[in-house]
């Protein structure tokens, strides 16, 4: 378990159980559920307790397992979400029954639009009273199915075992997401023992790993014969680990790479720049957008073609010849036609495909690109006396020489924070892509903070997003979980501003707001608070805020008006570009 | 726009119908009748749903319901050469003096009357969907009181011919081609 937190001291002596019983072979489903969980290698926790799910709370008690007391229910599924994203394990949230469960549906559908694995463990009423609209009572089963990969109410202590280690293989194999089992309180002190022990029972589920050779050689042969390719890479690469496999073979074939939001970082976009694209899509880079509309060959590895990604499908790389490697067959063909499929994890595919593939110089296509690069760069304008919010992501990428793991809300700050910082490992941008749950940033950075105790990480959040989920100071001020907030703080909901600018006449209704001092907000729940306005101090507030121990607020006054460019509008071709400020 | 039956052979478990149906519902896809019944094996159902979309919309029904982890097989059957039946339990308006003319067709339709009241009758009949359509629009005139239909159930044949099903050619979904030379084309490309 590593490191400790402060202000938690081991269990007094008095605590453990003097006497342990001699492994009877009959034990409770709250015993069994435990000694699951600590075979499935989870070391930490996220969650609240309640009525229903007191007997496998009390498992808790002297156990090997560090268990994080979050404020609310979203609050321990975007912190197993984000300790999920950042180390690549399944993260684990345990509530009670009712409104407890209710509480995580937010997250759930947070980690399953992203294809995050976590397992919730929520209690449930006893089995006879399901139905009976019983006290905190709600259809768990019923409520998340939309919203998780697989989810299962156990009706029968014998099956606990086997439905807990399939929770973990279903969320972690093929593409990831998150499963729900339900745990009525009569099943959690109901006696069995663990016969059957690492038989799962899913007939149906069958993730296809190895590519079909045919259909990679197939793609290998059009990358070979293309003069324009592009790869467009998503967090299918991040989730299967390929990231090193990507690098090869864009090197290798030649081929820029531009990555989608939660795809940052499967590139390193410092040490690889002639190949990286950065992000396309609706606030991607113009030089991205520009070579995916001309190119002639897409090779999308591990997305799906979001809207956002997309813009007008009619219209998206209209020369383009696509192929489409993807671990989901249902992602195949669901939004854009495609030419070569190959169902397939990207890593065992890319690593094949690299055997094939040749070595291509493309130089027109490469002076294009540096072109496009050239005249649009992602930039803004500096003004006199206010920090603009991408001066303050700059001034974050310096501080922490790049390599912090950085989450986010959503909104302007979230784009900002993909376009301005440098992405350069797998796992270092955490961020609600799918859904866009504004409230996610900081509960993930304290979910990533806890499972990478060796990095920095840092929350860019807006205001907005921020005082949704803030309660969790509590928790990172109880357990002093060092996950440092930067608040771009334009005292908007500067993203639905900037649509109401643009396509409303500037009717700014319910958008603008007036905040807490948030510094203050941190300092009453134990936490540090800091503030800037002026950009001379910039550079110092951020690097304090990065070097104090614990938990850290820092309040950034940014200029309250600034868009986010280039932007394609809803409707719009891809290349159909506002540039703003930009050009 | 063509007619589909797909057999889905399930894990017996509390909610899977809920979850297949849900998901119709959710991604907008169109159920035209559902059967859900026990099979040989007394751990698994079959569902066999009949359904209406383009070649894409069968292939997204498909994909889709092979992601729900108690799904164990999705077959579209109409790729197969099949045997398709459909239940009907018609009431039909009919005083007595109309039965002979009502009984005429039902024989002809191989159904068979099951209940008789003094102003109507209930009619049984089971063929594929279409000779149950038109019956039903046979009795149409009559005044119909009540229909009730078990919806289509379907197994691949026993005799071994040559499956008549299409090939599955993926229709490529028109993506508009775009002249990069031509500079005034709308959309414009990226300049260069
Ligand atoms: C839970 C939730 N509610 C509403 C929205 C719609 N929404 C998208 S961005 C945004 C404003 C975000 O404001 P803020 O967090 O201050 O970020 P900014 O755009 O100002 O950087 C809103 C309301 C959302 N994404 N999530
Ligand atoms: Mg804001």
């Amino acid at each position: 378990m590593g490191s400790e937190p402060q202000g938690r001291t081991a269990a007094p002596a008095s605590r453990q159980n003097p006497n342990p019983p001699a492994t009877p072979a009959r034990r409770p489903g709250s015993q069994l559920l435990h000694d699951v969980l600590v075979e499935q290698g989870v070391e930490v926790l996220f969650g609240y307790p309640g009525g229903a799910i007191l007997p496998t709370f009390d498992t808790l008690y002297e156990s090997p397992i560090r268990f994080i007391l979050t404020r609310c229910e979203q609050g321990a599924g975007h912190m197993a979400d984000g300790y999920s994203r950042a180390t690549g394990k399944v993260g684990t949230a345990l509530v009670t029954s009712g409104p407890g469960a209710t509480n995580l549906t937010t997250a759930l559908a947070t980690a399953c639009m992203d294809s995050i694995p976590l397992v919730a463990i929520t209690g449930q009423v006893a089995t006879a009273a399901i139905g009976n609209d019983a006290f905190q009572e709600a259809d768990v089963v019923g409520v998340t199915r939309p919203v998780t990969k697989h989810n299962v109410l156990v009706k029968d202590v014998k099956d606990l075992p086997r439905v807990i280690r399939e929770a973990y293989y279903v969320a972690r194999t093929g593409r990831p997401g998150p499963v729900l089992v339900d745990l009525p309180k009569d099943v959690q002190v109901a006696l069995a023992e663990d016969a059957n022990a690492g038989q799962l029972e899913l007939p149906g589920y069958r993730p296809r790993y190895k590519g079909n050779p045919r259909q990679i050689r197939l793609a290998a042969e059009a990358i070979n014969r293309s003069e324009r390719p592009v790869l467009y890479v998503g967090g299918g690469v991040i989730s299967a680990e390929a990231s090193e496999e990507l690098r090869q073979l864009a090197r290798k074939a030649n081929i820029p790479v531009t990555t989608t939001l939660l795809g940052m970082g499967a590139l390193d976009e410092v040490t690889d720049s002639d190949l990286a694209l950065n992000m396309l899509g609706m606030h991607g880079s113009a030089y991205a957008n520009y070579a995916v509309q001309a190119s002639d060959l897409l090779i999308a590895v591990g997305a799906r073609f979001d809207d956002r990604v997309t813009g007008k499908v009619e219209t998206f790389a209209p020369n383009a010849q696509i192929i489409h490697i993807d671990v989901d067959p249902s992602s195949i063909s669901k939004v854009v036609d495609v030419d070569i499929p190959v169902v397939g994890d990207a890593k065992t595919v890319l690593a094949e495909l690299l055997e094939w593939v040749e070595h291509r110089e493309r130089a027109p296509w490469f002076e294009q690109i540096k072109d496009w690069k050239q005249r649009y760069p992602f930039s803004y304008q500096k003004q006199e006396g206010t920090i603009l919010p991408q001066q303050a992501i700059e001034e974050v990428f310096r501080a922490t020489n790049g390599e912090a793991i950085i989450t986010t809300g959503v909104g302007q700050h979230q784009m900002w924070a993909a376009q301005f910082y440098k992405w350069r490992f797998p796992r270092q941008m955490i961020t609600s892509g799918g859904l866009g749950t504004m409230g996610f940033g900081f509960p993930a950075a304290v979910g990533a903070a806890v499972g990478r105790p060796d990095r920095t990480v840092i929350d860019i959040d807006g205001d907005g997003s921020f005082l949704m989920t803030c309660n969790e100071l509590a928790t990172a001020g109880e357990y002093q979980i060092p996950a440092k907030v930067i608040i771009l703080n334009n005292a908007y909901q500067g993203m639905v501003r900037q649509w109401q600018e643009l396509f409303f006449q500037r009717r700014y209704m319910a958008t603008p707001m007036t905040n807490p001092r948030f510094a203050r907000v941190a300092d009453a729940f134990g936490c540090t608070g800091l503030e800037v306005s002026d950009p001379k101090d910039l550079p110092d507030a951020v690097r304090q805020t990065v070097a104090t121990k614990g938990p850290v607020v820092l309040d950034v006054h940014v200029a309250p008006e600034e868009n986010v460019y280039p932007m394609v509008a809803v409707g719009k071709s891809l290349h159909e570009m506002e540039m703003g400020g930009m050009a | 726009m063509s007619k589909h039956i797909i057999s889905v052979l399930v894990q017996n478990q509390p909610g899977v119908l809920a979850h297949i149906a849900g998901m119709f519902a959710a991604r907008g896809f169109n159920i035209d009748s559902l059967v859900v019944g026990r099979t040989e094996d007394a751990d698994f159902s079959r569902m066999v749903i009949a359904s209406t979309g383009d070649d894409q919309t069968m292939e997204q029904i498909r994909k889709q319901l092979g992601k729900i982890v108690p799904v164990v097989k999705v077959q579209d059957l109409s790729e197969q050469d099949i045997v398709e039946r459909d239940l009907l339990m018609v009431r039909v308006h009919c005083p007595s003096e109309r039965r002979p003319e009502l009984y005429q067709v039902t024989r002809i339709f191989r159904g068979s009357i099951v209940d008789v009241g003094r102003t109507s009758v209930v009619i049984q009949l089971t063929g594929p969907e279409s000779k149950v359509e038109a019956f039903i629009e046979l009795c149409r005139p009559y005044g119909i009181k009540q229909v009730s239909r078990t919806g289509v159930i379907a197994v691949a044949r026993a005799s071994e011919r040559p499956a008549t099903g299409k090939a599955v050619t993926a229709k490529r979904r028109a993506r508009q081609a775009v002249d990069t030379t031509d500079d005034s084309a709308t959309p414009a490309l990226p300049p260069s």
